[in-house]
């Protein structure tokens, strides 16, 4: 079975910016995957190149195992991508632009597929308004819609939920989920670290161009041996005991064992302190993606 | 499911873009034709004659037509590509499988359609004006056919390399214009002096013309098959060059 996506040593470069710097990836078919990385480390020029709106300086790029350039009709008929932009075409309704986007890939008599799309993105009742008069919100669901109209096999979302209201976001994981159930394979970049660890279950990191880290998000998130005991206390600890100050009067103590943690508490004790209220925390993907784009 | 070519509904959507705003894209132009006409006409009917036994409002007629149908097939590539270049849902049919001749075809189709459509609203509002002979009807088909599509290929070409409406606005006004002005629409270049007879000889909205008036009068400066010849090549020449431009995807896909 070929990867949903693969993609070898590739390079872009602009004028002055190398925005890929020799990138390897492969996306196996049915995974839900991450494409994470701070802002301008190549997410939407990898995409481009995926969707044929850019091209590569060096390196392939497979979509399906279709050639982006040269099988590119079997290549585009296989993937959908949502921009990162808000783009739309004002001479028409959300249900004309998704017809037409469906009349480009050759599908002409697709108004049960459409309507099944409309619906599961709550956008029913605004199909036959004018696309300018469509909220951001709405305008980005028609985005979705319209990278959904040919049924692709991978579907990419490039920030889809940038800016966006909790209700979309609800709508848009509850249809893309059901989507990567049915066995689509969902390649997602974005901003809010927590919907990337729940929904991914692998995450790539770029930074500056280069993939920095690529694994299970599982993994990843048992990379960070810390966690960290929050206490408040009745009043400040002596500073041998190495706690940290946090928010809200609180008071931070990184461990990796929990013997440590056991002296920490003991020295506590010792300097005759009392603990009013103790939490341990779990480390999140933030603090992994901080650590390795630090350390890159 | 064997998917049929995406090229009807890029076609179909470029159709359906000027004809939602027809009062613009074309009732306006008849409008400034027929302007153009009564203005000229006027002023110069009692004191110009082109050809013998034709009267000047009749010469003027075909001019008009011609005019009115490259400036609008060039208005309709080279605006329809701008706009979806700045506002950016060009991306919408570059991710779509549809490849560099479908596009092509679906643009310069559209372009030319607009053009015939202006063309015959022109023709249908001075025709009153004026006894038009139609001497040699297939040679007004081909000469339309060839002209607006070289002009609709010049409007992509000037769509992909301009970035902003006001580069776009430069190419019509220093290029278009006086190619379509200068061309003899307005007058028969044996009453120029030798210089501008020369001149117009380079220009090949003038071969457009004069073999469009042919197709009516059956009189022109020029032998018709040179025309013919001359806008034919140019056809190719500038086809060729759009395809190529396409191909590389200048300025559309970075
Ligand atoms: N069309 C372009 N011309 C020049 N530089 C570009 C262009 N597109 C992107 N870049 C540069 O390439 C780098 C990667 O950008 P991008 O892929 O948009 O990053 P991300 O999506 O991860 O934020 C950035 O430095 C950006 O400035
Ligand atoms: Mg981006």
């Amino acid at each position: 079975m070929s990867a949903a996506i693969r993609v070898q040593g590739l390079v872009k470069e602009y004028r002055q910016v190398r925005a890929l710097d020799g990138i390897d990836l492969e996306i196996r078919q049915g995974e839900f995957f991450g494409l994470l990385g701070p802002n301008g480390a190549g997410k939407t020029t990898l995409i481009s190149i995926l969707a044929g709106l850019t091209r590569a300086t060096h390196g392939t790029a497979e979509v399906m195992g279709f050639d982006v350039v040269r099988d590119y009709r079997a290549s585009r008929l296989a993937l959908g991508v949502v921009p990162q932009e808000l783009v739309y075409d004002p001479f028409f309704t959300a249900r004309e632009t998704l017809r037409l986007q469906s009349g480009y890939f050759g599908i002409h008599r697709n108004d049960d597929w459409i309507d099944y799309i409309l619906h599961h993105l709550g956008l029913t009742e605004h199909a036959d308004k004018n696309m300018r008069a469509l909220s951001g919100g709405m305008k980005r669901r028609v985005l979705v819609a319209q990278a959904l109209v040919h049924k692709p096999p991978v579907i990419v979302l490039d920030e889809p939920t940038a800016g966006v209201d909790v209700d979309l976001r609800q709508t848009l994981w509850t249809f893309i989920q059901s989507l990567n159930r049915e066995g689509h394979t969902v390649v997602l970049t974005t901003h809010y670290l927590e919907e990337a660890e729940t929904l991914c279950e692998r995450i790539a990191m770029l930074k500056q161009g280069r993939l920095v880290a690529l694994d299970s998000t599982r993994n990843l998130l048992s990379r960070r041996h810390e966690q960290q005991a929050r206490l408040k206390l009745n009043r400040v600890p002596p500073v041998e005991i190495g706690l940290k100050p946090g928010p809200d009067e609180t008071w931070l103590y990184g461990f990796e064992t929990f013997s440590q943690l056991e002296s920490m508490l003991a020295s506590i004790r010792m300097a005759g302190l009392e603990i009013r209220e103790m939490q341990l925390i779990e480390p999140d993907l933030e603090d992994v993606f901080t650590e390795i784009i630090r350390a890159s | 499911m064997l998917p049929i070519s995406g090229f009807p509904t890029l076609l179909y959507k470029e159709l359906l873009r000027f004809w939602k705003v027809s009062f613009q894209t074309v009732l306006a132009p008849v409008v400034t034709a027929m302007l153009y006409l009564l203005i000229f006409s006027h002023v110069l009917e009692e004191h110009v004659e082109a050809y013998p036994g034709v009267s000047y409002t009749a010469f003027l007629v075909p001019g008009l037509i011609m005019m009115s149908m490259l400036q609008n097939a060039f208005a309709n590539s080279s605006s329809s590509l701008i706009q979806s270049k700045i506002t950016g849902n060009i991306i919408f049919v570059l991710v779509a499988p549809l490849s560099y001749l479908e596009f092509f075809a679906a643009y310069m189709l559209a372009s030319v359609i607009r053009g015939v459509v202006v063309g015959i609203g022109v023709g249908l509002v001075t025709v009153w004006f004026a006894d038009l002979p139609l001497v040699h009807p297939v040679w007004l088909v081909f000469f339309t056919a060839l002209s607006t599509g070289i002009l609709a290929a010049l409007g992509i070409i000037a769509g992909m390399w301009a970035e902003k409406f006001d580069q776009l606005a430069a190419f019509q006004n220093f290029l278009i214009m006086p190619l379509t002005f200068l061309s003899g629409v307005f007058y028969s270049i044996h009453s120029l002096p030798a210089f501008w007879q020369a001149a117009s000889h380079w220009n090949p909205v003038f071969y457009m013309i004069d073999g469009f008036r042919w197709g009516f009068f059956g009189l022109s400066d020029i032998p018709p098959a040179t025309s013919l010849l001359v806008v034919t090549v140019c056809f190719v020449a500038i086809s060729g060059f759009t395809l190529l431009l396409l191909k590389r995807g200048y300025k559309l896909r970075h």
